[in-house]
């Protein structure tokens, strides 16, 4: 045991010839609130997606607590867990999606019940009442039996994030989650991402939103081309870059 | 012409025509359940990545589709018996439609599923549910809110296509006016009252079916 969170060796990933990440390392303590920054096609949202098996990955190794996420390797063949193993592991972590992702056919209670029921085996009333715990949480108590199309995009997005942290992940992964949001929606959000990061929820974020990385993170790691080309304090990070592409990056971006 | 409509012979007969007709749902409700099971089957078949499920699929539902249901009906009955599979009328021609059905109704499923978004799926795995589980609670119901409308069109041609088992001597309601017009003559009358039973009975099955969709619609 090396006491970290989240380790990630030399992750490859290929869709077909074109090879997306190039090999990443990244570990990560418990606590840690690490932003993902980078131009689009940089492989940030892919290696999100390769720490709870959404993408498939042909090298290199994730783990989570110490646990080898997603494939095994014995007698020298490296092999893909089974889906039951697989879907215990995606439990470990939570996601939040650019889309939100509800499920229209639930109101927002159903949503965040349905892992809790399914996956935690809790009875349907215990159930509801820790997401009605978690939509306390969010500031959605009163719209808990409203469906998703009866809600703004900013409260959706809130309720797939306590749908996420219902079920007591180790860490939080969010994929762009205000890049869908109306401008004066977007707050609403980062204020729900900024209370779980003081209560000490590790997280990784892939965000645009660079006054909120700069802001939340203990740590930003800049992507480029697949490949970690950065990665220090915020402070440092966008204070004094250490890199051309950095550099460039910076000035397109929203932070000034 | 000088034809007077006279409704007393076949009125004589209605009850006739009412069995013939509860035969009629009870054939439309047994293989139109087969159906449903064989078309959902069938759709996951036609989606799947592996080959070897998705081409049995794929010329299961080009045969039965691009072949009319009177001759299937006909081959199930006459031909079959030779090459030593013996049905009996009822069971033969509910074999058939069951089979007809599931090649409809698959391409309807098919259309259903394509239709639910893959984000929701992930958002499913996201939270640890296993494809099984994010199939029944997520893909299903989603998919049948989707096909609901083409749905409730399909299950009223498949009815009507039950009077295709008059071919066959199955005496369900055309087999059974058909019956009625021969003893009494009454050409008009018979044809005329079996149609509006026809009309009558669809009217209702489209408004509960309506009245589904309404109860299963997502609030906005």
């Amino acid at each position: 045991m090396t006491g970290n969170l989240l380790e990630i060796r030399d992750l490859h990933k290929r869709y077909g010839e074109v090879e997306v990440l190039k090999g990443v390392d990244c570990t990560m303590a418990q606590g840690d609130v690490i932003s993902i920054i980078g131009s689009s096609g940089s492989g940030k949202t892919t290696m999100l997606r390769c720490i709870n098996m959404l993408e498939e990955f042909q090298g290199g190794s994730i783990r989570i607590d110490g646990e080898e996420i997603g494939y095994e390797t014995a007698g020298g063949t490296r092999r893909r867990k089974k889906e039951k193993e697989i879907a215990r592991q995606r439990a470990m972590t939570g996601m939040a999606f650019q889309q939100f992702n509800l499920f229209p056919h639930m109101s927002a209670a159903e949503n965040v019940m349905l892992g809790l029921v399914k996956v935690k085996k809790m009875s349907r009333d215990e159930a509801r009442s820790v997401a009605e715990k978690w939509l306390d949480r969010v500031g959605l108590a009163e719209r808990r039996d409203r469906f998703p199309s009866q809600l703004s995009g900013g409260q959706q997005q809130r309720v797939a994030i306590a749908r996420a942290i219902a079920m007591n992940p180790k860490l939080m992964l969010f994929d762009e989650v205000t890049s869908a949001l109306d401008p004066e929606l977007v707050n609403e959000v980062l204020q729900v991402i900024k209370d779980l990061a003081r209560d000490g929820m590790s997280m990784l974020l892939v965000t645009h939103e660079m006054r909120f990385a700069y802001e939340v993170s203990s740590r930003v790691i800049f992507m480029n081309q697949g490949r970690i080309g950065e990665e220090g304090n915020p402070r440092e990070m966008f204070h004094k870059p250490q890199t051309e592409r950095l550099m460039e990056f910076l000035k397109t971006s929203t932070f000034n | 012409m000088g034809y007077t409509l006279n409704f007393s012979a076949v009125w004589r007969s209605f009850d006739q025509l009412l069995w013939g007709l509860a035969l009629s749902l009870g054939l439309a409700f047994v293989a139109i359940a087969i159906g449903c099971v064989l078309g959902l089957i069938t759709a996951f078949g036609l989606l799947s990545k592996r080959g070897m499920l998705r081409h049995p699929a794929r010329i299961y539902v080009t045969i039965i589709r691009n072949t009319p249901i009177l001759v299937l009906v006909l081959f199930t009955f006459f031909a079959l018996p030779q090459l030593g599979i013996r049905l009996g009328k009822i069971e033969s021609f509910v074999s058939t439609l069951a089979i007809y059905s599931g090649a409809y109704l698959a391409e309807v499923f098919r259309g259903g599923l394509l239709a639910v978004p893959n984000g929701l799926k992930e958002a499913g795995l996201a939270i640890g549910l296993t494809q099984s589980q994010i199939r029944n609670s997520i893909v299903m119901p989603l998919m049948l809110r989707n096909v609901l409308p083409s749905l409730s069109s399909t299950l009223i041609s498949l009815f009507k296509d039950t009077s295709l088992a008059a071919a066959i001597a199955v005496p369900e309601l055309t087999f059974e006016a058909r019956k009625i017009n021969v003893e009494t003559f009454r050409v008009i009358e018979t044809w005329i009252v079996a149609s509006c039973l026809y009309v009558a009975t669809c009217s209702v099955l489209a408004a509960l079916l309506r009245q589904l969709e309404r109860r299963m619609s997502i609030p906005r």
